[in-house]
């Protein structure tokens, strides 16, 4: 790492902070504008010009939650005191809830396949990297070019070939055939993040450890993991990211049981064609455990916990 | 307590031979110093002592069982690394308790041991700290603490002074050697640097290429080294070496010629008719202004405080003399050189072997 060795100069500072303004802005916008349709009405969300300000209101949440139906005619109006603050909202738009939507259930799924498949990810890829990191393993590098080279095209190339084989085998729609899919795509991507941040612990600590009375397998619980968490941590990340936001194989290969939020969330219709303001809601709720988890593990993201231990 | 002994030793890399087969005994409570230049496979031959590393052949004996194959936790040994190897997610104290902890040691009993080596050793105020804001020296301390604090029968260490200062070098030098000293057990130490070798080991064995070319006593081999290659490593300066060119010994001939000069050797004891040279060390080689002696030329001189290395030249060949300071000798002057027949070794100039002689009989018997 280099550091520059004057201080910045004003302009230098202004510049800098320009740009960095306007990479925030182009970032952020678009998902301020969605957190904030989530709070608009029906109208105020497909209002011309759109609305910056705006009375915010709860609809969105509530619609994302429940299938509503409208109230007929000819029924008596009823004592809105006695109701609860959300189907207060609804029947003041002339409608009653029905029944609870499907989006809890997305959600969970969404959770069950993103979170299985990183964990077995991450099982899978820090052993098979500590085996290709330290051992000798016959064509170890025709294997390794192998594993890389399942990244090499786009996974939806295969979708075909996929969606058959999960047709045979009885995958479809369910959170096994979802997490093996996930699991292979990221597995090349964590074997060889892996094993890069494997090469770099000091195979002494191992040693040191086999000969302070430890086995192999210990000493790799012990000693390596510790050591690898940083990597471990940054890996698990990408594999989240990837298996939660993957929308393609989601609409291919899921329907109903095991459908993720991905492609649920694109189906939520309103009375009146799309509803903006629940779809929205729909997508800013779903961005808070990839957010949270990232924002937990971000601190192994900066810390090198190896500095200093070993003299190089 | 151990006594070590390997037989027969090899390992190749592939194609690439590490150690060729090695033989040679480490006696219980001995420092024990494997020397040799950088990738002569010192470092090998004591990882497969210590099972890091399985030999391609051979054995490896620790009182008396074979542990060739044995994991290296079933070797009852202790091993010390050049880069310290101290586990860095974890602090003084941890690190020294790890080794107990493997063996399932009921707690007062490794907190009374990392108590009291953590007292040998004087890092008792450095318990609770991380081991990355440690100093190199501290370092190794801890690296030594680590070794010792589970009584191991013997302690393997890897250049365990390379990384350190100069300073800290000499220090940490003498605390090993007095560590030891109280300890008794027996330590295999791996160094490249012929001082600290000759410095603190009570045998050295000099390797070269992966084969042993000495086995003995720091004095024996510096006195009698049993090739070139272990006279030119041993000592500095190193040995000086005149080509005679061709030349014939026989049993009992007690000068060699260098010319229309004689010079006297210890009594030889082998035949030999072949390309010779003559092993002298600096210190015997006296530089007379009287007649007598081999002429030669003063081409430098290098002050070393009491003494003083004076190199001269004679027909080509540089020879270095150390002498003592008092004298002045400017360069270009003529000097006479009379070597001390008693300490001259003869060596093959192409195979590099000291010829046996009344002076170097018992040191090559052993080695």
């Amino acid at each position: 790492m280099s550091f520059s060795v004057t201080a910045p100069s004003p302009r230098t500072k202004l510049i800098s902070g320009l740009i960095v303004g306007l990479y925030a802005l182009v970032t952020l916008a678009p998902l301020l504008w969605i957190i904030a349709t989530g709070f608009k009405s029906g109208q105020d969300s497909i209002h011309y010009p759109p609305k910056v300000l705006f009375e915010p209101t709860m609809e969105g949440y509530v619609n994302l939650f429940t299938t509503r139906t409208r109230i007929p005619s000819d029924q008596p109006p009823k004592d809105t005191t006695s109701m609860t603050w959300y189907e207060e909202i609804v029947y003041k738009k002339g409608e009653i809830i029905a029944e609870p939507s499907k989006y809890g259930e997305r959600f969970l799924n969404s959770t069950v396949i993103g979170f299985g498949s990183t964990a077995l990810c991450m099982f899978l890829g820090t052993i098979a990297a500590y085996a290709f990191s330290r051992f000798k393993v016959p064509l170890k590098d025709d294997l390794l070019f192998f594993i890389l080279s399942t990244r090499m095209m786009p996974p939806i190339a295969v979708a075909i070939p996929i969606f058959l084989m999960f047709k045979n085998l009885g995958l479809n729609d369910t959170y096994f055939g979802m997490i093996m899919l996930y699991t292979a795509v990221n597995l090349s991507l964590s074997v060889w993040l892996l094993k890069g941040f494997m090469d770099e612990i000091p195979v002494e600590y191992e040693e040191a450890a086999l000969i302070d009375g430890y086995t192999r397998f210990e000493a790799f619980i012990k000693v390596v993991l510790p050591q690898a968490i940083t990597g471990i941590a940054s890996t698990a990340i990408f594999c989240l990211i990837f298996a939660w936001n993957e929308y393609a194989f989601a609409v291919l290969l899921t329907s109903g049981d095991a459908q993720t939020a991905p492609p649920f969330i694109p189906t939520i219709i309103g009375v009146s064609g799309k509803d903006w303001p629940a779809v929205a809601a729909g997508a800013t709720l779903f961005l808070v455990p990839v957010m949270v988890f990232t924002v937990l593990l971000r601190k192994h993201l900066l810390r090198g916990i190896t500095f200093g231990a070993i003299r190089k | 307590m151990a006594e070590i002994e390997i037989k027969n030793l090899r390992k190749e890399f592939d194609e690439f031979v590490a150690v060729e087969n090695s033989t040679f005994k480490v006696e219980d409570g001995e420092f024990f110093m494997l020397l040799g230049p950088s990738g002569c496979g010192k470092t090998t031959t004591l990882r497969m002592m210590a099972g890091l590393e399985l030999p391609t052949s051979g054995q490896v004996l620790i009182n008396g069982e074979d542990v060739s194959f044995k994991r290296a936790r079933d070797r009852d040994i202790a091993f010390v690394f050049q880069m310290y190897a101290l586990y860095p997610h974890l602090n003084v104290r941890q690190n020294l308790e790890y080794p107990l902890r493997s063996q399932g040691n009921p707690a007062s009993l490794i907190h009374e041991k990392v108590a009291e080596v953590s007292k040998i050793l004087k890092i008792s105020h450095l318990l609770s700290s991380p081991v990355g804001r440690l100093s190199g020296g501290d370092r190794q301390r801890v690296a030594l603490g680590r070794a010792i604090v589970r009584d191991p029968s013997a302690f393997f260490m890897d250049e365990p002074l390379g990384a350190l200062d100069a300073e800290f070098r000499e220090e940490m030098a003498e605390e090993l050697r007095a560590l030891h000293d109280r300890m008794g057990a027996t330590t295999i130490y791996v160094t490249h640097d012929q001082l600290e070798a000759m410095q603190m080991g009570d045998k050295i064995v000099v390797m070269n290429h992966g084969v042993i070319e000495q086995f003995g006593a720091p004095q024996e081999i510096y006195d009698w080294p049993a090739t070139k290659f272990v006279a030119d490593f041993i000592g500095f300066p190193a040995m000086n070496f005149l080509p005679l060119g061709h030349h014939k010994v026989s049993v009992g001939n007690t000068f060699v010629a260098y010319k229309d000069y004689q010079i006297d050797v210890p009594a030889c004891l082998e035949e030999f008719d072949g390309s010779l040279d003559v092993g002298v060390r600096p210190e015997h080689i006296r530089l007379s202004r009287e007649p007598g002696g081999i002429p030669a030329t003063v081409v430098a001189s290098e002050y070393l405080g009491t003494t003083q290395i004076v190199s001269v030249e004679i027909d080509q060949a540089i020879l270095k003399s150390r002498v003592s300071s008092t004298e002045e000798y400017s360069v270009g002057s003529s000097i006479n050189l009379i070597f001390d027949y008693r300490s001259i070794s003869l060596f093959d100039h192409s195979s590099g072997r000291a010829l046996q002689s009344e002076g170097n009989r018992e040191v090559l018997a052993c080695g």
